[in-house]
Parts: C-alpha cells; structure tokens; sequence
C-alpha cells in the first residue's frame, strides 16, 4: 500500500479540500514600479511573478516583426529555492522553452495583438515556490499584469488543473496530487465565451472521462476568474483613490 | 469555490527534504450521530439509540478505538454485534500505513451499512486539529489527537438536548493515554475490559487478541529464544553483508528445517537451510527473515527425517532430544548447504489459519493448542472458553504475537467454520488455504453490473457488425451454464469457406478500473471445484449475458477467417459483433449430428465443415511438433441431491472435442499475432518454455527400462518418439509414457511482451500464443480482448493498458491466481476421491507403478486416475529389507521381489481416516505376494481397529 491516499472514502483530498474545490488565492497587481505592469499570484502554496513591458518596438532583428499584429515574446523560469530540492536551473532548459511557448500560445490566443502591428509585448513569469500547477499560477498571473499595463484582451485568462482520481475529478492539483501517477490536464479558459485558450495532458486518459475531467477544470477557470476578477476591481479602487489624493 | 477563503491555513513540514504542505482546516465536517442537531449531516450514520448491554457503561454509547485496538482487535471490531463506532482518520491513516489486510478489512466494516461505523475526519476539522508540539514525537501526536477527537465528542454530544445520556468511550490499551484521557473528562477502557464487560456474549472475549502484557502471563519466564534484532540493525547488517534478507519457507515435513530463499542478482536465489528451533527463531512460514550465516564448519545436507510436533503438552519446553535426530553423520560434501540462523524479521506475513484445536487435558484449562492444516504452520496457543464446542470443527485462528518464553505462538479464535469432514467446511478450508478470493460479491462491485432488462440496443448495432443471421452454435460439456465461444463455419460464393470463432464480449462490460475490473483482476480465474464453481465475475455476467446461449441475441468478439478447404488461412478479420446462437450443443450431441447421416441441417453442416477443417488444422500441428500429453484426469458423477460422488469416470475425449479446441487454438494465435505486431511493448501473451533436458532424465530411464528410446532434443522429436513408443499387447503403456512426460513439462506463464524476449510456446509448437477464447473464466483474456479492441478502434485505451510494468505485475498476479486454483482444483478432487472411498469401503483394484522411490512404489489406478503411494516402511514395527538402484530404477524387497517402472500390481484402497485433518487414500500391496509385506485378501480388520486408537 504504497503512496498516499488521495481522496478519502469521505471526500476529502489531502490538504482537506473537497473534490472541486479550489486552493486558497491571493493576488496583487503593480508590484514593480518600473514595468509597465506586473501582478504577484499565489495558489495555494505555488507562487508567481509576472511583469509585462511594452508594447514597444520590437527589439533585435527587424525580421520578427509582424506587420499585421504584435509579437508576444514570454519568457518562463523557477526560482533556484522554489522546489522542495534545491537545484540550478538554468534558463532555456527543455522544459522552461515548452513552457514559455505554451504561455506564448495562450496570450497570443487572448490579447488582442492586432491593435500594434510591427510591435512586442515582452511577458517575464518566475515561479517563486513550486506546488503544483506552475503553468496556471504563470497564466494568472501574467493575465493581471497584463491587465495591469493595460493592454486589450478579449477576456480574462484563467488557467487551473484538474485531475482524476478513482472516477472523481479534482481541481487545481496540489504538487502531491500531481505526481500521484493519475492524469493531470491544464487547461486555459476565457470564461466569458468559454473559448479555450490551451488544454494541455500529459499522460493517457481514458475517453470516457474526458468530458468530466474537462467540465471540472472548466468550472475551477471560472471560480478562478471571479477571484481575478475581485482582485482587478479592488486594485482599481485602491488606485483611483490613490489618484484622486 | 470562494468557501475556500474561509479556511485557516496551516503548514506542515517533513524531516529531510522540507516539504510544505497545505492543510485546509474546515467548519463543514459532521459528526455524524442521529442525535445531533448542530451539524447539518443529512444522512447520519450513528445511530440515536447505540445500546449494548455493558456492566461498565449503561448508557447508550458510540465507540472510539485508537490505532493499537484497530490493528489488533479487528476480528472484534469486525463482530456484526459491535456498532456505531467512531473510527477517527488519524487512526485510519496509521493503519493503513502500518497493515494493509487490516486497513482493508476496516474499510469494509465502514462501507457495510448494519455496522454503523463513522469516518471522523478529525485531522481537518477546525476544533479537532492539532499541531505536533516540540519535543513529542509524532505517536504522543497521534494518540493526543485521538483524545482531542473524543473530548469534542463528548461535549459536542451532550450539548444537543435530545441525547443528553449519549456519550462516547474511548478503547485503548495504552495505560498512559488512558490516564490522561480520564484526565480530560474522557470515559476511557481497555478493549478487554469492555469487550468482557458485555453481557450476554461470552464468546466475543474468545476473538481477543493477546497484547503483549498478557502473552508475558500466560507463558513461563523462560525465555526460549534469542531476541530479534531492531529493524535498524537489521538494515545496517543487511547493508554490511553480515545478514542476509530472504523469504522463508518451512518445510512440511519436518518441523525443525526450514530454507530461506535469499534473491540474489538477477534470477540466482541462494537457500540457506534453518535447523532447530534456536535457530528457526520463531520464523513462520512466508515471513520475510534477516539470517545470518554459519561458518563454512557448520554445514550440514538437509535432513531426510521426517518429524511431526506431535506432544501432547504445551509445555515450553526444549526439545533438544528431537533435534538431535537431524544431525546424521554426511560423508558427502558436494551435499552441503549453508545453514544459518533468523537473526530478526523483517515483515511477517500471518495470515489467518485454517486449522483444528487439540483440546488441553486439563479439563478446566481455557487454553488449547490449535494445529494448523498447513503442516508448515507451527502450532498455535489460544485461549478460549468454548473449547469443548470447538473439538472436531474446522476453525479460523489467527496469530497475535510470538514472545521469546513461549513455545508456541500465541493467537485467537476467529470464526468457525464447521464440522471436520463436512462438505461445505473442507471446501471452505481448501479454497481459504489456497488463497481463492470467494466471498460474495460487495455491492460496490454490484453496482457496476448493468441494469436488466438488458438488450442489444441501436447503438450496439450501429458500432457492431451485425451476424446474427448466421449459423453459429455452440459446443460445451454437459451442464455447461457460461458459455464463452460459438463456432460457425460457412461456404463462401467464391468456395472457399469462411470459419468465425465468436467470444463473449465481456471486456463491454466490464470497463477498466472500475471496482468490478479490480475484483475481476484480482480473482483472475475462475476456479472450478468438484460440484462447486467459483466465479471470476458476478452470474448476470457469467451465466447470463456474456454466456452465448443459443437463440438469444448476444454481443460477441469475432474473429473471422477465410480458409480454402485445406485450411488455409486466406485472410483473417477481427470485429466486434452481434451474434443469435442457434443450437447450443454437447460435445455428444455435436458428435451424433456430424455421425448421422440424415440430418442436413444448416447447424449440421456447419459442424461438419468445422470437422473436416479441424482436422486438417490439427494434422498439421502435429506435424509441426505440438504434444499431445495425457493427465489422468477424473470427474464425479454427482449424487443430484446430496452431492456426494456416486462413481468416478475417467474423461473420455470426442472427435468434437478436438474440433473446437483446435479453432480456439488458432484464433488464440491469431489474436496474438495482431496484439503483438500492434503493441510490441505490452502485449498480454502466454508462453510455454521447454524444460531443461535433465527434465526428462526419468521419462528415458522408464523407456529405456523397455527398451524403448525416446528422443527429447525437440518438441517434434519427443512427440514422434512417444507415438512410436508402443508395446504389443500392453496398450496402456503409451499413456503411461505420456503421463510422465506430462510430469517432465513446464508451467505455462502470462507475461508482458515488453518485458521478455522468448515467447515460445513448447507444447503448442507455436512461436506466439495467448488466451483470447474464455473472458467469462480468465481474466488474462478480457486484457487481450481490450488490446485486440485498441487495435481494431473499437474501443480506448487507458494508461494502465500501455504500462508494461503494470501489465507484467498482472501478469504475475495472475499466474499465482491460475496455479493457487490448479491446487485447489486437485485438492476437491482428493476430498471427493476420499468421500468416494469413504463410502465404498474397501476395494481391490489393478494398478501400474508409475515411480519407483527409496521405500515406496507409486501406483496409478487408470479405472479412478487415482494414485497412490505404497510405503514399505512402517512407523511402528521394522521394515523389510530394501535396496534399491537408481538406475533403473528398481526397488527390491526383502531379496524376493523386485519393483520394476511399469509393472502390474494389485491393491487395495481405502481410507486413511486416522489423522483427522489429514485424510488420505492408502493403498497396500496385494499382488505380486510377498510374505510379511503384502496384505491378504479378507481384510484385515484389525488393523483399521488400531488405527482409532492411535487416533
Ligand atoms: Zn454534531
């Protein structure tokens, strides 16, 4: 009986949650003054940090310019101290390029590009700690900063993970969770128009369970995007009474 | 979703690596009692009126066990008298850390409704978690947590108005947590105390477990024993090279010997041999051991004596003079083995014990020796008040502990089974000494059946090829209830024939991963006993909707071939399909239609082209070198009410039977063909391996004895010779050769391709085989089944499918499953062989000795398939003179007989009813006459006389 149980016969998952419940969100937006925007994002115990510069000028060679759109250039790292195991990591590894370019995929998805043609939007995310869903804290985050340096998008993005134990699905996955041997699907959502962004699995799924591990991580980018949604409003609150001091 | 806010938020961290956890601490957990009316529980599961008569409390009262009480006092806590218990999660998760058997057996108690046993999730309850205090270690933690939980209970209970007597006891044998529980305001016993506090259930006090403060009372001061060294030492050592890990293994004829199996690197195991009870060091069989070797001086050959721990007495005490019996001078050294000695235990794997209780003489004694069917099994001390009800039953004990001042291992009782010699109890006992899961389905597993009326509907047709037009039937023996292959055979426009093999579709019901596939997994087979079956899978399946019973419409997994009238294959076509079998037929019956020539039937005709084909098929397997072997095989013919056996017939093989094993035999090849070419990596196949050449050492000597010569460098060679091995005017003499080639084979395994590279199978002369035709009875097939179904797109894979390790960790499961059930198997036949004898009394019968040994002749009866050993050593008085020579081999007795393989002889059977637990078929010589050593014919009363006063 090797391995932990992850869901118990009463329904509780290892850190006390219920099947689709979420783990505990904070956010901040505009924690770097010298960006254009950037937001700090914690799920559960997975934190991130994202900042966003431009649009500007697309920097180096001409030839990657778009002349109909901009370029979103992301660039994705974790923090030496972020994982249990402390170890270098070195920027371009295989797995930090895939997931900048998955990143990249997800914002060129949502961000309405076409409004600086022949320009770039440079998205910087760093995991701080590692506990489970890097990609979707990395989505989250970078959505705020974004929204932060005010640029058009479509919608919120709102990333989270799901997973399927014993014919149960379970939301935003805990690093436990996550290296439990089951399937683990990130998945990218714009609420509002339920039009997904990136859905990502790793492992095999049986097709019967799809549906029910997709309708699961669909509900938790929802929950997701009301708290997004709360942090936007309450920082533009703080900021315009700020201003109007 | 935002309810997670609310939660307070607490870490936790590990010892090496710091792993961060989250804990969510919440408000919404029940208590889950009837009573209550602060929480919000819509179906609670404590009951309001928790009455048992108890002299300690005579208030209605739930019960909380701690961890220790769970781990040890399962068979009470499993007792349908014992409800509304409390089981908290720290104690569920410390059990399941600690037992896995007890963990489950727990978590049935919780799943079964009557019982009324309460998950408390108190680790995330926002009153009842606590953090681990500096300085306390993570037991004081745990036990700590459990007397938070109960102090809540306690207050929480009696703040609802409704239930104000209602409380909660805690069970635990810790005398400190006790102490500090009271402290709190927390009614607290020992399980003893309480369970013999119950009035008017005396024999729940017999299904104790022994704590260690009791078993130090019951034995004497003595110690007996060398300590066992701590896990850690044991680890060290172990790392060191000074111990040695291995499993042990008893020996079943000898009490004082054991081997322990040491894995070395790769397949290579070293044994080394245990002598004497010091040394054995209160090992028992299958634990896992630490030994520790002997010098070089100290190596002896096992002993050949054979020793049974037959006193009387349960004294402790040292049984130096049996041991001197093992030490036999040895002149040959190449005979010697390590020896060593069990320095501690790694893992003991008890299990419960089937056995029966040697009343103690002392007439007031509570406490009994309990002996084990399982002669590899030392005996086992019990304490109980029932003993005289308990004499001549079957019973199930279990072991609680073995001290070092104490001889035997100290158990409980657990349950009864029934009278010794009864039916339904032997039956009990082999399939739970055999270890065949054969309980009744749970009703977890239930409710995964699907729901009747069943029928085939639109979306099966859409997605199936639709047959039922055709012709198929089906052909089974006799009685036959789940059926799981249809034959049809058909000429094509073209005049070639087109042959379909249709399976049950049993993989459409049964989906991956759910708790029917687990139960189907881990049963593996089903196990066929003497008027008795074991189902892999529930009846609705087996018997009704997998079975391919004629003129219903059934869903099937076909394969189709196009073959030309000499069977050969043009091409080959797998589908999933609706099938209507017309005639479900016996293999007699099959074999009347093809034989009379009147009938013209469609069914008929089919048949007959199956026939020809058939043969045609198995010439050429022949050909290619496949065996046809022979097991004297036995089936009773039951009384239809009692069911005892009335007669015994040997199997008697049909044409038809051959005709459909050999299209089994190739749609099994070419199902393995497509799942191997498809998934290289972890196709399910079934390999034969050819058996090393010292194999057949005995097989040539026999023949040879008849100046006979049989070749063994290849199957095709073997299978030549043993058809030209014949002998005029001596017909049986062929199948005696091929019972003992039988005897020189190997088992035949299920393996994952991914995981080896020889596939071959010897006795099939085929280069790829696998078992695709039974899904109702194997489950290795409704694997192959879901491969095929993935290979074809009729249905989706799932990761466990694809994952070699996780198919070959089946596999090895189910090769245990198929052998534990061969024995069983065997081990009903014996039992119904006995009844037979039993009630046939004496009998006198011709006979050929198959093997000569050292001091016996074993002899085949071919009229019953029986065999049988004739000793010609007597316990009691000296025996004849014997010598005997290898290499024939030959046995001569007393200088006047001498004891050839193959000969004819006459005895007489019956049955050995002196040890009761151990019935056997003794046979004696009559013919050939040998003064002193054969019997006469009147028989000789006397000395069954004898025998009960041994007894
Ligand atoms: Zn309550």
């Amino acid at each position: 009986m090797a391995g932990l149980e992850l869901l118990s016969d009463q329904g509780y998952r290892l850190d006390g949650r219920k099947a689709t419940e979420l783990r505990k969100v904070q956010a901040r937006m505009g924690v770097f003054a010298q960006a254009d925007g950037s937001a700090y994002m914690e799920q559960g115990n997975t934190k991130a940090l994202a900042v966003v510069y431009g649009p500007h000028e697309v920097r180096g060679s001409r030839s990657k310019s778009l002349h109909d759109r901009a370029v979103i250039n992301c660039q994705y790292s974790m923090a030496t101290f972020s994982t249990a195991e402390r170890k270098r990591r070195p920027h371009g590894d295989r797995k930090s390029s895939e997931m900048s370019l998955h990143l990249k995929q997800t914002f060129e998805a949502a961000v309405l590009t076409q409004l600086y043609p022949r320009s770039q939007i440079d998205i910087y995310v760093k995991i701080l700690q590692s506990d489970g869903g890097n990609y979707s804290a990395c989505v989250n985050a970078a959505t705020l900063a974004l929204v932060d340096a005010g640029i058009p998008m479509r919608d919120y993005v709102c990333a989270c993970t799901a997973g399927f134990v014993e014919d149960t699905p379970l939301a935003d996955l805990c690093h436990a969770e996550e290296s439990g041997g089951g399937t683990t699907l990130s998945l990218a959502l714009l609420p509002r128009s339920e039009n997904i962004a990136l859905v990502q699995m790793d492992a095999r799924l049986h097709q019967d369970h799809l549906p029910a591990l997709m309708e699961a991580a669909m509900e938790a980018c929802k929950g997701l995007s009301k708290v997004l949604d709360s942090v936007v409003r309450q920082h533009l609150q703080e900021v315009s009474v700020q201003t109007r001091e | 979703m935002l309810k997670s806010k609310t939660f307070v938020k607490k870490t936790r961290s590990g010892s090496v690596l710091k792993i961060v956890r989250e804990h969510y601490l919440r408000d919404d957990i029940w208590c889950g009692s009837e009573i209550c009316s602060e929480c919000k529980d819509e179906s609670p599961v404590l009951q309001r009126d928790a009455c048992i008569e108890s002299n300690l409390c005579p208030f209605p009262h739930y019960l909380i066990p701690d961890t220790n009480v769970v781990l040890h006092q399962i068979d009470i806590l499993e007792d349908p008298l014992i409800r509304n218990v409390i089981i908290l999660q720290t104690v569920l998760q410390e059990v399941r850390h600690r037992s896995a058997p007890v963990y489950k057996r727990i978590k049935d108690a919780i799943h079964d409704k009557e019982k009324h046993f309460y998950t408390f999730t108190n680790e995330h309850h926002r009153d009842t978690f606590i953090e681990r205090e500096q300085n306390e270690s993570a037991n004081d933690r745990n036990d700590r947590a459990i007397r938070v939980s109960a102090k809540w209970y306690t207050e929480h209970l009696s703040r609802s108005q409704s239930g104000a007597e209602l409380r909660v006891v805690l069970l635990t044998n810790d005398r400190s947590n006790r102490e500090k529980a009271e402290q709190i305001g927390v009614i607290a016993y020992r399980c003893e105390e309480y369970i013999k506090s119950l009035i008017g259930n005396p024999e729940l006090v017999d299904r104790l477990a022994l704590t260690s403060d009791d078993q130090n009372e019951i034995s004497g001061s003595k110690l007996l024993f060398p300590e066992h060294l701590p896990l850690s030492k044991i680890q060290a050592g172990i790392k060191s090279g000074t111990f040695l890990q291995g499993s042990f293994r008893a020996s079943t004829d000898n009490y004082l010997e054991a081997t322990v199996f040491i894995h070395g690197e790769g397949d290579k195991t070293t044994e080394v041999l245990l002598q004497g009870l010091q040394n054995l060091n209160r090992a028992v069989h299958q634990d896992v051991v630490a030994v520790e070797l002997f010098p070089k001086e100290r190596w002896v050959a096992p002993s050949s004596v054979v020793l049974q721990d037959d006193q009387q007495n349960d004294e402790d005490t040292e049984e130096e003079e049996a041991e001197k019996k093992l030490k036999s001078p040895v002149l040959d050294t190449t005979m010697l083995k390590p020896t060593g000695r069990v320095v501690g235990i790694i893992k003991r794997n008890w299990r419960p014990f089937c056995g029966m209780l040697n009343q103690s003489q002392i007439k007031e004694s509570t406490r009994h020796l309990f002996t084990p069917a399982d002669r590899r099994i030392p005996r086992i001390r019990i304490e109980t008040r029932q003993a005289s009800s308990l004499v001549g039953q079957r019973i199930i004990v279990a072991i609680d502990g073995w001290p070092r001042n104490s001889r035997y291992p100290n158990g409980h009782f657990v349950r009864n089974l029934g009278g010794a010699g009864d039916k339904e109890t032997e039956t009990e006992v082999l399939l739970l000494e055999h270890d065949v899961p054969h309980q009744p389905f749970s009703q977890t597993v239930l409710s995964f059946l699907p729901k009747m009326p069943w029928s085939v509907t639109e979306e099966d047709l859409k997605v199936r090829a639709d047959l039922r037009h055709l012709c198929v039937c089906s052909v089974d023996p006799p009685g036959c209830t789940d059926i799981d292959d249809a034959l049809h055979c058909r000429e094509l426009d073209n005049g070639n024939l087109e042959v379909g093999v249709h399976i049950a579709d049993v993989s459409h019901f049964i989906r991956p991963g759910n708790a029917l596939d687990q139960e189907a997994a881990s049963r593996g087979t089903t196990v066929y006993l003497c008027g008795k079956r074991i189902d892999m899978v529930p009846e609705l399946l087996s018997s009704n909707l997998c079975s391919l019973r004629s003129n219903v419409e059934r869903l099937a997994f076909s394969c189709i071939w196009e073959m030309n009238h000499n069977a050969e294959i043009i091409n080959t076509r797998f589908t999933k399909s609706v099938i209507n079998s017309k005639a479900s037929l016996t293999y007699a019956e099959a074999q009347m239609r093809i034989d009379d020539s009147s009938m013209n039937d469609d069914v008929t005709k089919s048949l007959r082209g199956l026939n020809m084909l058939a043969k045609i098929l198995k010439a050429r397997r022949i050909e290619k070198g496949a065996l046809t072997l022979s097991s004297p095989e036995v089936r009773f013919h039951m009384d239809s009410e009692t069911h005892d056996p009335i007669d015994l017939q040997t199997k008697e093989l049909k044409d038809t039977n051959s005709m459909v094993e050999e299209f089994m035999l190739l749609a099994n090849i070419s199902v393995a063909q497509k799942i191997y070419e498809e998934f290289s990596e972890c196709a399910l196949l079934r390999k034969h391996p050819a058996p090393p050449p010292s194999n057949y050492d005995i097989l040539i000597k026999a023949a040879k004895s008849k100046d006979l010569v049989i070749r063994t460098d290849s199957a095709k060679a073997l299978a030549d010779s043993l058809n030209e091995a014949t002998l005029e005017n001596f017909l049986y003499f062929n199948t005696l050769l091929r019972i003992l080639a039988t005897r020189c084979m190997m088992q035949a395994v299920y393996f994952c391709s991914g995981m080896d590279s020889d596939f071959h199978h010897y006795g099939l002369a085929s280069p790829i085989y696998t078992h695709f035709t039974s899904p109702i009875r194997r489950y290795s097939d409704i694997i192959v089944h879901r491969l095929l179904a993935v290979a074809i797109h009729a249905d989706s894979t799932y990761p466990d499918l694809m994952d070699k390790h996780k198919q070959s960790a089946l596999c090895n499961n189910l090769n245990y499953r198929h052998k534990m059930a061969q024995y069983a198997q065997r081990a009903s036949v014996a039992f119904h062989t006995q009844l037979f004898f039993k009630s046939k009394g004496i009998l006198n019968e011709e006979g050929f000795i198959l093997f000569v040994r050292k001091n016996a002749i074993i002899i085949l009866i071919p009229k019953f398939g029986l065999e049988g050993t004739v000793f010609f050593e007597n316990k009691d008085k000296p025996g004849p003179r014997l010598s005997f020579d290898s290499e024939g081999p030959t046995l001569t007795v007393e200088e006047q007989h001498t004891f050839h393989i193959f000969d004819k002889v006459k005895v007489t059977i019956s049955l050995d009813a002196s040890n009761i637990q151990h019935q056997k078929i003794r046979m004696a010589l009559l013919e050939p006459v040998i003064p002193g050593v054969s019997v006469q014919l009147p028989e000789p009363e006397p000395e069954a006389k004898k025998q009960k006063l041994d007894r």
